[in-house]
């Protein structure tokens, strides 16, 4: 067995020292860095990230304090029956890990994060918080247009911030960063399609939480030699089954808890964990006069399946099944953050169109900061056995 | 816990009672008679354009509350989470589907029609998108109607808002109405269902606003979900509904000019000891024993947030017959769950001032985020600025698994006592002075 690349480790382990650093250093460094930049927090799922980047600015994405910090603030605000991820979110914006942060996007996935943005508000936290509304309406007449309306008041909210007028020209190569951004993502993961032992779930999710937290220039960078390092073989392959996980695209599982998932014997090979970073399927156009343009036109035509999206005419559950076959996948763990609505209520059409398909499923329910994996490692474990003795 | 005797009914109420029985009797016969049936949601509701296009409404989430009430939610839930839905999710959902799984049986005990068309209306809560996708799949191939109500995310409505909102009910959801109905709309029967609803919205202020006076003449909860039905569901709009008000405030207005407390189920309450603000809906399953201790206790609730789900009218909304399509806009983005967290803050800040209540009491509901997440900081909020005593309960819309009647008896006891004190403290202070 050969070992994976002294490269590929010490790349790994900076993408894993990047993606749970609360505090946010790498953020707070590229902006104190030059005059003008600002930092954009954002919750899950998307923002255009592009217009941030052409604003001279840093989006970073805020996943709540997963495991890594005691809440104790935070359960003062929120009621046992409400998932954990705002609690994180509130605690460590009442502590220092959100200073520096000149704005908040609360993109619209629930009703949770929702009113999250008005207790911002409440707490003058940033110089803005927005709700991002994005339309639940797909004609570009009418909900294209209410799109590039709310884009244009938060480049507004960070024009009067940090006085950048976004070019075309700028966001032109924005659009083109993130492009190539989603690419080389895409090639990590068919990469892992094919050969999961040579990048582990719990390093590709670092590698992905990484690329929330610092400059897309940056990531790419990180991503390009990844891709390039796991392309040669390494590692040897183990008799594990392979499963796409569903469920956790807004409240993240700890990392023991998917470290638990491969380690019973199950290969992720795709999953909606950083869902944001994939919303848009394909390339936004980055050659046109109206970039604007071009990224409000991605979000209704290329937007991808997602349970924050009205979705009657379309069913996701087909979607699942078609990425399921398309990864070459056993089955399906179905793995949604305790009292995430969204999810949650999608899960019993998806598990029919799992059973119509014959793919099997599981499903169990995690805090941010479960602790505890025996039973989800027994369950997935048995999964794992299940498939390859019965089907 | 005592057993509740039959409820004592003001003629309103009454009258009421005729207009929802004649509602699910014409609902009933619906498709023999050929009428097209709209399934909807309540807050940010069309219901004058469902009326207008004569067709009918069925609201969800009444028909889950209706169950509630007459016990049979919980094994409708339990159908519903046997489908795969979890515990976690919201119980209105799961009572809807369970409902639907048995037969879909209203409230008269009679069969309600399958919808012709899933009107939803998505204002202020974000399960009613992934309720409406449910529904979808349990009526496939129904015509849909979405329309998207932006959140009041800074605080206001605003052009854009607007535009995008006239442009859906133009382009889309009006189109579709016709198309299922078979007809145009009457843009001057629309108008005049506009004024007629203007009208009912005056009386139902005034209503409210009878609160002020002490003591109270209404509960504006409890009572208050009653009072609210017309206007909030499908008789808004109407003359009947206008009559209704009409009626309504003829019979509180008595009440007030004689000094006389709410009607409660067992009767009038002879003594207003508290006045409260309460914030979040009530529970449904075990309303009556739910009421009964706070009028047991003299505790009348002079505002509410809950009856503001169907809009804001008390805040001065009313549709507009003159912007047809602007003032359907305006209404559902004005609904008090589409309001942001500052927005519902300072409401309810205003409403403890203007009513002059003792305390502010949040029922939190285990299976409604929009309402629940968030009130904590909001208590905290109205502590700070009022400097009156809060309260918090928790428990749930229809589920009787989360309705924990000793709990709550003993919580809703303490804080009374700490009313009790303040208002002892505050006379002696008084007194001094």
């Amino acid at each position: 067995m050969t070992q994976a690349p002294p490269r590929l480790t010490t790349l790994l382990d900076e993408c894993k020292q990047l993606a749970f650093d609360l505090n946010f250093t790498y953020a707070k460094q590229w902006k104190s860095e030059s005059e003008n930049r600002i930092l954009v927090g954002y919750l899950p799922i998307y923002v255009p990230r592009e217009i941030i980047h052409a604003s001279n600015g840093l989006a970073v994405g805020i996943l709540g304090a997963g495991d890594r910090k005691q809440i104790i603030k935070g359960d003062a605000y929120y009621q046992s029956y409400i998932c954990h991820l705002p609690r994180g979110v509130i605690e460590m914006a009442l502590d220092d890990n959100l200073n520096n942060f000149d704005g908040f996007l609360f993109p619209s996935i629930c009703d949770c994060v929702r009113n999250l943005s008005g207790m911002f508000k409440l707490a003058k936290k940033g110089k803005f918080t927005r709700y991002f509304d994005y339309p639940q309406n797909f004609q570009k007449n009418i909900g294209g247009t209410f799109y590039r309306e709310l884009i244009e008041t938060i480049m507004n909210d960070m024009f009067k911030i940090n006085g950048v007028k976004i070019t075309n020209e700028a966001l032109n190569n924005s659009i083109a960063l993130y492009n190539r951004n989603r690419q080389l993502i895409e090639e990590m993961y068919a990469i892992r399609q094919e050969f999961p032992w040579r990048l582990s779930a719990v390093d590709a999710y670092h590698v992905m939480r990484a690329g929330m937290v610092v400059n897309v220039e940056k990531h790419n960078l990180m991503l390009e030699e990844i891709v390039q390092l796991i392309s040669h073989d390494f590692g040897e392959s183990l008799d594990n089954i392979r499963v796409v996980i569903s469920g956790s695209f807004c409240e993240q599982p700890p990392i023991g808890m998917i470290k638990s998932i491969e380690m019973a014997g199950c290969y992720i090979v795709d999953d909606d964990l950083m869902l944001g970073s994939r919303w848009i399927i394909g390339d936004i156009d980055a050659h046109t006069n109206d970039g604007l343009n071009s990224i409000v036109d991605a979000f209704l035509t290329q937007s991808a399946p997602s349970s924050a999206i009205y979705d009657v005419g379309n069913p996701k559950g087909a979607r699942l099944v078609t990425q399921v076959k398309m990864r070459n996948a056993d089955g399906v763990i179905f793995c949604a953050a305790s009292f995430c609505d969204p999810a949650l209520l999608d899960r019993p059409d998806l598990q029919k169109a799992c059973d119509n398909a014959g793919i099997a499923h599981i499903n169990f329910q995690f805090h941010e900061n479960t602790g505890q994996f025996k039973v989800i490692k027994e369950q997935a474990g048995t999964f794992s056995d299940s498939i390859k003795l019965w089907v | 816990m005592s057993n509740p005797k039959d409820a004592i009914k003001e003629k309103s109420m009454v009258i009421q009672k005729e207009m929802l029985a004649n509602l699910f009797t014409e609902l009933s016969t619906a498709k023999e008679n050929g009428k097209k049936v709209v399934y909807t949601f309540v807050p940010g509701n069309l219901t004058e354009l469902i009326l207008a296009l004569d067709m009918l409404p069925v609201y969800p989430e009444i028909n889950a509350l209706q169950s509630g009430m007459r016990k049979r939610s919980g094994s409708y839930i339990k159908d519903a989470e046997k489908l795969g839905f979890s515990e976690d999710v919201c119980t209105y959902v799961k009572c809807d589907i369970g409902m639907m799984l048995n037969g879909n049986i209203g409230p008269t005990g009679e069969k309600l029609p399958d919808p012709d068309l899933l009107l939803l209306s998505y204002t202020g809560c974000f399960t009613f998108l992934k309720w409406f996708e449910n529904l979808e799949r349990l009526y496939p191939g129904v015509e849909i109607a979405m329309l998207h109500t932006p959140y009041q995310e800074d605080g206001v409505i605003t052009d854009d808002q607007i535009n995008y909102m006239v442009k859906q009910l133009k382009e889309e959801v009006i189109p579709k109405m016709e198309k299922v109905a078979g007809k145009k709309l009457d843009y001057d029967r629309l108008e005049k269902m506009l004024g007629n609803a203007a009208k009912a919205e005056e009386l139902w202020v005034k209503v409210l606003e009878t609160a002020k006076h002490r003591p109270s003449p209404i509960d504006s909860y409890f009572a208050g979900v009653y009072y609210m039905g017309p206007l909030n569901t499908a008789f808004r709009g109407t003359e009947e509904a206008v009559s209704y008000y009409e009626e309504l405030y003829k019979e509180v207005n008595e009440r007030m000019e004689q000094n006389l407390c709410p009607v409660t189920p067992e009767g009038e309450m002879k003594e207003e000891k508290f006045r409260l603000v309460v914030e979040g809906p009530p529970n449904w399953t075990n309303f009556r024993e739910f009421w009964k201790i706070f009028y047991d206790m003299g505790a009348v609730i002079v505002a509410s947030t809950y009856t503001k789900v169907g809009g804001l009218y008390d805040q001065g909304f009313r549709h507009d017959p003159l912007k047809p399509l602007e003032t359907l806009s305006r209404y559902c983005m004005g609904c008090y769950t589409n309001l942001n967290l500052p927005q519902r803050v300072d409401l309810i800040e205003h409403y403890i001032k203007e009513y002059k209540a003792d305390g502010f009491l949040i029922n939190s509901i285990k299976s409604c985020n929009s309402f629940s997440a968030g009130q904590l900081l909001m208590m905290r909020e109205i502590e700070q600025r009022c400097e009156v005593p809060v309260g918090f309960i928790e428990s749930d819309l229809v589920d009787p698994r989360y309705f924990s009647y000793a709990n709550i008896k003993n919580r809703l006891e303490s804080y009374f006592q700490m009313l009790e004190q303040r208002k002892i403290i505050m006379s002696q202070e008084e007194a001094h002075v």
